[in-house]
């Protein structure tokens, strides 16, 4: 199965929808932070959960220039 | 838009806990000290569950002693890094001790263990290298990962088999793989199970560093911590700690067999770039590690008291962590919950610890409590009963 960053853009939603506190309108463009509110221990935890999904490891370090959620996708393709 | 604008969440953070809490959670101020587990707070006297002098040695005669000898024989400070001029035969001295008491070749004390930590992740961590840092891991770890320009790799809680697949992730990228844990972890007392991590370790080829801070003096039939109480010391690489809790003073360590050790005293800037501690904390750290070789007893009875609190919170039908050590924390609901509680215990005579998201795990508030060998069976028991009370008072469900 080949990903590209809309799948797993789509994966992340996905995955964070299933938290009820997150908005349900979010798109690859929302901001995880701001839009999110998550605090950073929250961005590590559902990154975690991210990196079992794909089977990938995210490391700390390349969060740094991520913001959005189409951003964390890009990091994603660019590890696998 | 001035630079303070970006803190303004957490004014707002505070706020919010200052108009439901009456006393500063963050700001208890200790006005005199009466006894290892007794201090005036708010003008009263008040038990002391919110310290981390395990074995109460920051109050032993012996270190007092020592201290003031030093103090009048060399002063009271260095005046420079350990690199330069802060080296004295006493530093020198108590480096030797603590290999001794380890069984290791070598030993490194700074002048705190948040600089241990800090200074031993970033440095042993290189660029092309990958940390592995357990996600309950103290900030100082974390800070130490930020510092490397290592890859940082978290994994979840104590959970070997998370580790494992993690790193075989990687497959055969080339570069270091060291691994970060603690003995005991800070918020919830709960224990690494070593020996799994241990296998993972070998299997991997990876370097394993424990932070023991909260088991030094604590666990082993010597006090060495998780390490020598699952007998598997020869497996650590490196092993960081503190002062600051079963030792009573302030400073911090790493021992290791490394042969190479002494070149990290040449390039970890937490270790160089900072004033080396002064000799009377070195001199009454040298007399309570004398203590903790010579009185084993009070090892056993801090795991004696420890072990009569948790049961009796169990009884009592708090929501606790999973094991017995030396701190015990209480699992609570939501903020206000918490807050009331800890409010409330203070009133009833006993200060404990609110830790609170997000340096919890799961974020739920802990109050936590810090069990010594100093407190006596009868402290024990009154502080079980100021819970049940506090519980009562704050509308607490237990699970009877
Ligand atoms: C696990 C752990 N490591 C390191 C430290 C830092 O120790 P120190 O108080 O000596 O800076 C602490 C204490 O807060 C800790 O809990």
């Amino acid at each position: 199965m080949t990903e590209t960053i809309e799948s797993v853009s789509q994966i992340i939603i996905e995955t964070l929808l299933e938290n009820p506190k997150v908005p349900r309108n979010i798109t690859p463009e929302s901001k995880i932070i701001e839009d999110l509110e998550f605090d950073s221990l929250a961005v590590m935890n559902f990154v975690m959960e991210i990196e079992d999904k794909l089977d990938v490891s995210v490391p700390l370090d390349r969060l740094t220039d991520v913001r959005t959620i189409h951003d964390l996708a890009e990091a994603i393709i660019s590890l696998k | 838009m001035d630079i303070f604008t970006k803190f303004q969440p957490l004014h707002n953070a505070f706020e919010q806990l200052m108009s439901i809490s009456k006393h500063n959670p963050f700001g208890t101020t200790i006005e005199k000290m009466i006894s290892p587990t007794i201090g005036v707070i708010n003008g009263r006297q008040t038990l002391l569950f919110g310290t981390n002098n395990y074995l109460g040695l920051s109050q032993s005669d012996a270190a007092r002693h020592a201290a003031a000898e030093a103090a009048m024989q060399y002063g009271v400070g260095t005046t420079g890094s350990r690199i330069a001029n802060g080296t004295y035969s006493l530093h020198q001295e108590l480096e030797q001790d603590l290999a001794k008491f380890f069984n290791r070749r070598s030993c490194m004390v700074f002048s705190t263990g948040y600089q241990a930590t800090l200074g031993m992740v970033s440095t042993l961590a290189g660029k092309d290298d990958y940390l592995f840092l357990d996600a309950d891991c103290h900030a100082s770890i974390y800070d130490g990962s930020r510092m490397s320009q290592a890859q940082i790799i978290r994994f979840r809680h104590n959970d070997a088999d998370d580790l494992r697949k993690r790193l075989r992730r990687l497959g055969d990228i080339p570069g270091n793989k060291l691994i970060v844990v603690e003995g005991v972890y800070s918020m919830f007392g709960d224990i690494i199970p070593l020996k799994e991590f241990v296998e993972v370790k070998k299997e991997e080829n990876a370097c394993l560093m424990i932070d023991e801070a909260h088991s030094f003096g604590i666990f082993g039939e010597h006090g060495r911590g998780i390490a020598e109480r699952d007998q598997v010391e020869a497996d650590i690489d490196f092993t960081v700690g503190t002062f600051s809790k079963s030792l009573g003073t302030v400073g911090g360590y790493c021992v290791s067999d490394h042969p190479q050790m002494d070149l990290l005293r040449l390039c970890t800037r937490p270790y160089m770039f900072t004033a080396s501690l002064p000799p009377e904390v070195i001199a009454a750290t040298k007399a309570n590690l004398e203590i903790i070789k010579n009185h084993p007893e009070l090892i056993h009875k801090l795991m004696d008291n420890a072990s009569r609190f948790y049961h009796a919170l169990q009884n009592a039908g708090f929501l606790t962590g999973p094991d017995i050590s030396s701190v015990i924390s209480v699992i609570l609901e939501d903020l206000p919950q918490a807050s009331q509680f800890w409010n409330r215990v203070l009133e009833l005579g006993a200060y404990i610890n609110l830790s609170l998201p997000p340096a919890t795990p799961d974020n739920r508030p802990l109050l936590r409590a810090s069990i010594a060998a100093a407190h006596t069976t009868e402290q024990i028991d009154q502080l079980v009963q100021i819970y049940i009370q506090a519980a009562q008072d704050v509308g607490v469900a237990l699970k009877i």
